[in-house]
């Protein structure tokens, strides 16, 4: 009891200095140039309206290719781990109702739509590759739970991931080649709030969308599914 | 940011910490996924009422609904009773 009486006075102690270091910041103030850069130069170096996605596409590109490669690794983790043959595949059993069969017979196609917008428009809108793949996995894991029998097929999805990781692999070596350094902007900027415009952005991001989309359908794929003889379960 | 707004997402950070708090304490762990998934909810409102809508579509996607899901997969898959103390 005491013990915990002096952690909480010690995390308040601490809460409490964090807090009065930070008053002395106005609330929002900015205090980097760097942002300010951004701002500045998004529009003329990029032809991108959303400078969120220009700067983790342009200026920090290698990064998120990084951020993929991790991405990857963690489902091929899971894979590795969840592996069972394709012939003892079964869907694992869940209990769905009328309302959700229906309901998602009617939302899935939707998903799926808001899913691909969120990604091809990634430089006009918010959002971009990773949001909308993970709205896309969201849809087939509502498929997974409503109707017990669903099964994706997994060897598409993996050719899928791989093109997607392939498209972001080739324009960075585009760039290296056709430009002086890896993922340079190797196409037109085009006119601003086009949907052809942004230069790379668009195919990086639609590959990238397709690629977190089906690894994370995997992943729920991989989860759902058990062994057909059972001794699974235990 | 107009006061309304700021009074707003004080509410609703306020309801964050009042979920993440019953998390901890409730003994079903169903229900304790459950109230995690509110509360990613709710954070990701505050995101966009920060103006971060890239960061509020992640965090609704993925913290609300994919980690949600594989939370109660895993937890079908062992027990559902918290019971240690």
């Amino acid at each position: 009891m005491i013990r915990k009486i002096v952690y909480g006075i010690f995390i308040l102690i601490i809460v409490a200095a964090v807090s009065m270091f930070l008053m002395s910041y106005p609330f929002g103030s900015d205090k980097m140039d760097v942002g300010k850069y951004y701002l500045e130069n998004t529009v003329p170096q990029t032809g991108a309206a959303n400078v969120v996605t220009s700067v983790t596409l342009f200026y920090r590109g290698f990064d998120t290719l990084g951020e993929v490669t991790v991405l990857f690794t963690a489902a091929l983790g899971v894979s590795i781990l969840y592996f069972i043959e394709d012939k003892k595949r079964k869907t694992r059993i869940v209990e769905s109702n009328f309302v959700t069969k229906v309901g998602t017979r009617v939302v899935f196609p939707f998903i799926l739509l808001v899913g691909a917008y969120i990604f091809m428009h990634g430089h006009l809108t918010p959002g971009g590759g990773f949001q909308g793949g993970a709205l896309i996995a969201t849809g087939f894991l509502l498929l997974y739970l409503a109707y017990e029998e669903t099964s994706i097929n997994r060897a598409k999805f993996y050719l899928v991931e791989g093109l997607g990781g392939l498209t972001y692999v080739t324009m960075g070596l585009l760039g290296y080649f056709m430009k002086d350094s890896f993922l340079a902007n190797v196409l037109p900027n085009g006119q601003l709030f086009n949907l052809l415009s942004g230069g790379i952005i668009l195919p990086i991001y639609i590959g990238v969308g397709l690629k977190v989309g089906s690894e994370l359908s995997n992943i729920i794929d991989d989860l759902m599914c058990e062994v057909k003889c059972d001794g699974g379960e235990e | 940011m107009s006061i309304y707004v700021l009074i707003f997402s004080y509410i609703l950070l306020a309801l964050t910490i009042i979920l993440s708090l019953l998390a901890i304490h409730v003994k079903d762990l169903i229900a304790a996924v459950i109230l995690m998934g509110g509360g990613s909810l709710l954070v990701s409102l505050v995101f966009l009422l920060l103006q971060a809508p890239d960061v509020a579509m992640s965090e609704a996607a993925i913290g609300a609904a994919l980690t949600m899901a594989i939370y109660i997969i895993a937890v079908k898959k062992t027990e559902r009773e918290d019971k240690d103390d």
